[in-house]
């Protein structure tokens, strides 16, 4: 099922002619209302008409989360604030939160490309969709939320935590469909393996989840223990929220929706664009929004494009599933590491549950890596040699991965902190 | 005749063995014997206890991990030289020892040996040919009441 046939399966031809209208439109609109488009512009001694072909988008500066964190709350809106309906934030972990503003025209447009990624999990009229994204600041719920009342199915508010109510509406309500973040969606299964629920007799089908990085491991996982197709959505806040990009049942890649967001691949260090296929940072530029308008947005995700007509008919760009943030990865003894690494190494062993915790030290000069993990009946012995050997082995396959010694510490079950949001894998004790 | 051990994983951290034996207090079930096997970062806790399952049940849902596994029991005269004789048994016919422990019966003429073998059946029947007398699963549940 294709919710927007016209655009996604849209020619490139019709496609690139439909992105220059919409870039020039939303240059003009940038630089003629947010002033500090204007300013950057004017910098640059760029003007709105310099815009002729893509190519030109090249001539533009780049937006940064600090550009957009300097704004705060309101100073990329380009309307008035009474023409915003609908604001929301980022987790403001790193320092203040960055303000989304959306008119009713953005809410529009985000239940739009949402409506797109659940029917690329199979959402029709008749489904129940069991949202279990957080409501509120966070763009998860409502993006779901609208996308899924879109195309007419039941949207379940649940929101996150709350995991027994949860796993009693799932089969009360006979929920078909599970939106939620991945770590949460494993929680989920865990608990109710744990309280007998045999997960083959639910209703549920498929699962659309993101807003964190996860792995195809995982995606075995959660197919495997809740009986579903899992699904990858992409979105950031600052663009939008999720329905940026979703993977559609091909699952090798997630369409772009880029009749709306303009997707470039730059080297993060030397910031050149680089050609099709390889992998770098993704760089978005909102080609409708209008409240709040992004230019060649740096979202520090890791990932290449692939074009050419996928298998399920759509001709929309594909990205690569996200293996890491060029601001996230951690440089342990001058090797790059993306926590993404470490957990397809893990899940990869036998009745290893999927969580862990990695904890990064510099006890004299040199960074030492520290990987928990919680035992398992699976992974447990009587003798001592055997579970060393177990040790070993999950040492072994973390160093294959990522080229680096670390230590694994098994832990008692349950005693990692479970997220409801997004997980916290990396404490990084290291004072630099 | 085998007999069934419970083995539980212990994080190095303060108070995990009090908790487990107090799992087990709680639940009025009887430690018979007891070691620790205990390394930098973890510890096992080996147990031969008055019910099994009950206490694998009872600990699972406190979130420990439990094994069931099987170990032989043998009764040696409490004198010098009383284990070295069940251990020399087990070298002539070449079966690897993983480890042993031991505590004494009340009424102190018997100690009893837990003993684990890389292969358990080999064990039992070196034993069993070297006239040893190997402890049933009642025999060891009596003691207490002796």
């Amino acid at each position: 099922m294709i919710w927007n046939e016209k655009a996604e399966c849209m020619s490139e031809d019709d496609l690139k002619e439909l992105q220059l209208q919409r870039l020039q439109a939303v240059v003009k609109r940038a630089y003629e209302k947010v002033p500090y488009y204007h300013k950057r512009f004017t910098d640059l001694k760029i003007e709105p008409e310099d815009i002729e072909t893509l190519e030109d988008i090249e001539k533009l500066p780049f937006t940064s989360k600090t550009d957009l964190r300097d704004a705060y709350p309101f100073g990329m809106f380009a309307v008035d604030i009474e023409d915003i309906v609908e604001v929301h934030t980022t987790s403001g972990t790193t320092g203040k939160p960055t303000v989304s503003g959306y008119t009713e025209a953005d809410l529009d447009l985000w239940g739009e490309v949402m409506a797109r990624a659940l029917t690329m999990t199979g959402v029709k009229k008749n489904d129940k969709v069991q949202n279990s994204y957080g409501y509120g600041l966070f763009t998860g719920g409502m993006g779901v939320h609208y996308g899924g009342q879109k195309i007419g199915a039941t949207v379940i508010p649940i929101s996150a935590g709350n995991t027994t109510r949860q796993l009693e509406i799932m089969q009360d309500f006979e929920t078909t469909v599970l939106t939620c973040t991945p770590s949460y969606g494993l929680y989920l299964a865990e608990v109710a393996e744990k309280e007998g629920i045999d997960t083959s007799k639910l209703k549920l089908k498929a699962g659309c989840f993101g807003a964190e990085m996860w792995t195809e491991e995982m995606r075995d996982k959660l197919e495997e223990r809740l009986n579903i197709s899992a699904q990858n959505v992409y979105g950031l806040t600052e663009v939008i929220g999720p329905g940026v990009a979703m993977e559609c049942p091909e699952k090798n890649g997630l369409h772009i929706f880029e009749d709306h967001f303009y997707p470039e691949i730059i080297n993060p260090k030397t910031l050149k664009p680089l050609p099709e296929g390889e992998t770098g940072e993704l760089v978005l530029t909102t080609l409708t929004r209008e409240g709040m308008p992004v230019i060649r947005f740096r979202t520090k995700d890791i990932t290449a494009l692939r074009r050419g007509v996928c298998e399920c008919g759509r001709t929309q760009v594909k990205m690569d599933r996200i293996t890491g943030r060029s601001d996230d990865m951690l440089k342990v003894r001058g090797v790059i590491v993306f926590p993404s690494q470490i957990e397809k190494a893990l899940l990869k062993i036998e009745g290893l549950e999927p969580q862990y915790q990695i904890i990064v030290t510099r006890p004299q000069h040199l960074d030492e890596l520290e990987v928990q993990v919680e035992t398992s009946p699976a992974l447990f012995s009587d003798e001592v040699k055997h579970i060393e050997e177990v040790k070993k082995d999950i040492e072994n396959r973390i160093h294959s991965e990522i080229g680096l010694r670390v230590t694994i510490s098994l832990v008692e079950p349950q005693s990692l902190p479970r997220s409801e949001g997004k997980a916290v894998r990396v404490v990084d004790k290291r004072n630099i | 005749m085998k007999l069934k051990q419970i083995s539980v994983f212990l994080e190095n951290r303060k108070g995990r063995l009090w908790k487990a034996l107090n799992i087990l207090s709680n639940a009025n079930i009887n430690i018979r014997a007891l070691s620790i096997a205990d390394t930098s970062e973890f510890g096992i806790l080996r147990m031969i206890v008055s019910d099994n399952e009950l206490a694998k049940q009872i600990l699972e849902e406190s979130n420990f991990v439990v094994k069931v596994n099987e170990v032989i029991a043998v009764g040696v005269s409490d004198n010098p030289g009383g284990l070295e004789g069940v251990l020399e048994i087990l070298n002539k016919m070449d079966v690897n020892v993983e480890y042993i422990y031991a505590f004494v019966e009340k009424n102190g003429e018997k100690a009893v040996v837990v003993i684990r073998t890389e292969d358990i059946d080999a064990g039992v029947n070196a034993l069993k040919d070297g006239g040893i007398t190997i402890l049933s699963e009642e025999e060891i549940k009596n003691i207490k009441n002796n």
